[in-house]
């Protein structure tokens, strides 16, 4: 709005600025709130320039109020991030594009001639599923003995493994362009070669830990009277682990001593028990058994009979 | 090397939001305080969140390794920033040789891309104005945001002042715009070549003889007084590559309508479920005389129209 010819607002409606370049202060306002005052009453007068132009505007009717359609804001202002990166084309796109192979849009419900239905592509109760298959004819180049569905589902296994490796591919070149999909994260995971920048291995809760358990057991009574840090959790049982049965089972539950005899004894009474009994090894136990008894036991461990001591209830009477 | 992607929808779409686009979502602030913060800083922050409610983070813990002029002092700042998805920053801190002290920073990429520093004088918190309640803006509400003054034009940092100031009460870009919800404006005046008045006014509409109203402002936010401290300005590189926008309009896809070679152009309507179970019948009690029937037909139509038009406008 012109009021005198050096009033000219700059007015950007889209962002409802409005910047008047032409005031200054004539002189140092006398007190705060004349210069408060001032400031007011020459914002009052831009934003009055912007509403002008504003109510101005076609609007339409909605139960709030009338809405306007705003102009694209004219003062340009930094992004916040970058303009997204285009996509550098797949392996399958870029021979696409060499061979002239169009993308055509496959439906979701297939005719299945095997059942005369029709069921979908993807999903339950779909068309050629590979479980389905009752029987697979042999072709002459097929060897004896080897499993046919074994093989398909081998197959199979390998050409899932061939498209997660092409998928990697893509996704590190589009990486290397900046255009990795937003959802996508590609992290490392295996070990970097020797003489290269290992990425530091965070260690868990439960393994820190741990490490204070196993500096313990190297003092002398095992860490059981070391002194514990305010917070450290009592170390876990040390050595074997027994699980002891219930002497007496539960009302309505299973005898598991029993059940644990029984299944022993239905392995060695079984027809295949011979091949559970490693009959060579239970031999050389008995003989090396038998040599340990005869030669005296020579334990350094075990405690050497005091001679000089008498004992108590000798027979005296011969 | 793996391929990490997340497991839930939630997840999807969060780190969409995030993503890099062509039209971008409306800067969200990070408010956060150094080592040191006087009562007038920390209301000023506080207050700064309260007007920026729906797109700001505040944070309440002090920041000791926080120091954005100086070139190691940032990285705090960044990964904050990242973790926030934050593109604009206000960092308080009160020191004897910069009292109430406030850097005003934007990122671009998460890296900072330019600094100012301001101090704050004759700060009124909003507490301190009345006036009639009704008036008081609601939150969310797109601001009226007015410079006054040579200075914005002619001083470098009053320049940069004024635009990060924008970036800073802008809030989000939009295409459409409520008439009845304009209730607050910005004024900005340069008093001096490094001195600008900031206050925050509610708006009255009067009635005037045409289309568009008589404009009135009230004080009703807090006002202070910037002092222009240091400011750091983007390297030109740095600002060519963020000022970069694309010619081309995002195509918005057209749902529920598709060309047919036959028909034309079809469109798909969903109608929504008739319950006609639950559906309540008209009260035609036979029993009552024809006027109080009449009546009663009446009132509820009226109660179930105004149920609507409350849950249209939420």
């Amino acid at each position: 709005m012109d009021m005198e010819t050096d009033q000219i607002y700059q007015i950007d409606v889209g962002n409802l600025l409005a910047f008047n370049p032409n005031h200054r202060f004539p002189s140092a306002p006398s007190s705060r709130e004349e210069l408060v005052k001032e400031c007011v009453t020459e914002g009052t007068k831009l934003v009055q320039a912007i509403a002008d132009t504003l109510f101005n505007f076609p609007s339409t009717e909605t139960n709030d109020g009338p809405l306007v359609q705003l102009p694209p804001p004219t003062t340009k202002l930094p992004r916040e991030k970058h303009l997204p990166r285009p996509k550098p084309p797949t392996k399958w796109e870029e021979f696409a594009l060499k061979k002239g192979i169009q993308k055509r849009k496959k439906d979701k419900i297939v005719y299945d001639e095997t059942t005369d239905k029709f069921k979908r592509r993807h999903g339950y109760d779909r068309v050629n599923d590979d479980n389905d298959i009752p029987i697979i004819e042999a072709k002459a180049s097929d060897e004896p003995g080897e499993d046919p569905f074994a093989k398909r589902l081998d197959d199979k296994k390998k050409r899932v493994g061939k498209q997660e490796k092409n998928r990697l591919q893509n996704l590190k070149t589009a990486a290397k362009a900046g255009a990795l999909p937003s959802h996508v994260q590609l992290a490392v995971t295996a070990l970097p070669i020797s003489g290269t920048k290992t990425q530091p291995q965070k260690l868990g809760k439960e393994a820190l830990g741990d490490v204070a358990g196993l500096a313990a057991t190297s003092t002398a009574s095992g860490g059981k009277f070391d002194k514990k840090l305010p917070g450290e959790k009592p170390p876990k049982k040390q050595g074997k682990h027994h699980k002891y049965l219930p002497v007496l089972p539960r009302y309505g539950e299973v005898d598991e001593e029993k059940e644990q005899t029984n299944k022993v004894l239905s392995k060695l009474l079984s027809k295949h028990s011979h091949e559970i009994l490693n009959v060579g090894k239970a031999i050389d136990m008995y003989n090396d058994k038998k040599e340990k008894k005869k030669s005296g036991r020579s334990d350094k461990l075990k405690a050497k009979k005091d001679i000089t001591k008498k004992k108590p209830y000798a027979n005296k009477a011969k | 090397m793996e391929i990490r992607t997340p497991k839930t929808h939630k997840a999807k779409r969060v780190l969409e939001k995030r993503a890099p686009k062509l039209v971008e979502n409306g800067k969200k602030t990070l408010i956060l305080h150094g080592t040191k913060t006087s009562a007038t800083l920390s209301a000023v922050l506080m207050e700064l969140y309260r007007l920026k409610k729906g797109g700001a983070i505040k944070y309440s813990r002090r920041n000791e390794n926080i120091r954005p002029f100086e070139s190691g002092g940032e990285t705090s700042l960044e990964f904050f920033s990242q973790k926030t998805d934050c593109s604009i920053f206000a960092y308080g801190s009160h020191t004897k040789k910069r009292p109430d002290n406030l850097v005003l920073g934007r990122m671009y990429d998460h890296h900072v891309y330019d600094l100012i520093e301001v101090g704050i004088e004759n700060f009124k918190s909003l507490l301190s104005f009345s006036y009639d309640k009704k008036i008081a803006p609601h939150e969310g509400s797109k601001p009226f945001i007015c410079f006054t003054g040579e200075g914005f034009e002619n001083v470098p940092e009053l320049k940069q002042l004024k635009e990060v100031l924008t970036d800073l009460f802008r809030g989000e870009v939009v295409e459409n715009l409520n008439l009845t919800g304009l209730d607050r404006a910005y004024i900005c005046t340069a008093i001096s070549p490094t001195k600008v008045f900031l206050t925050h006014c509610a708006i009255k509409l009067k009635k005037s003889g045409t289309i568009v109203p008589r404009i009135e402002l009230v004080e009703v936010g807090p006002s202070m007084d910037l002092v222009i401290r240091r400011n750091r300005l983007p390297n030109d590189g740095l600002r060519k590559e963020a000022m970069k926008s694309s010619k081309d309009k995002p195509k918005k896809k057209l749902k529920n309508v598709d060309q047919d070679d036959v028909l034309g152009k079809r469109g798909r309507i969903f109608i929504p479920e008739q319950e006609i179970g639950k559906k309540p019948l008209p009260d035609k009690s036979k029993g009552v005389k024809r006027e109080r029937r009449e009546g009663k037909l009446k009132k509820n139509k009226e109660e179930g129209s105004a149920s609507k038009k409350q849950k249209e406008s939420e």
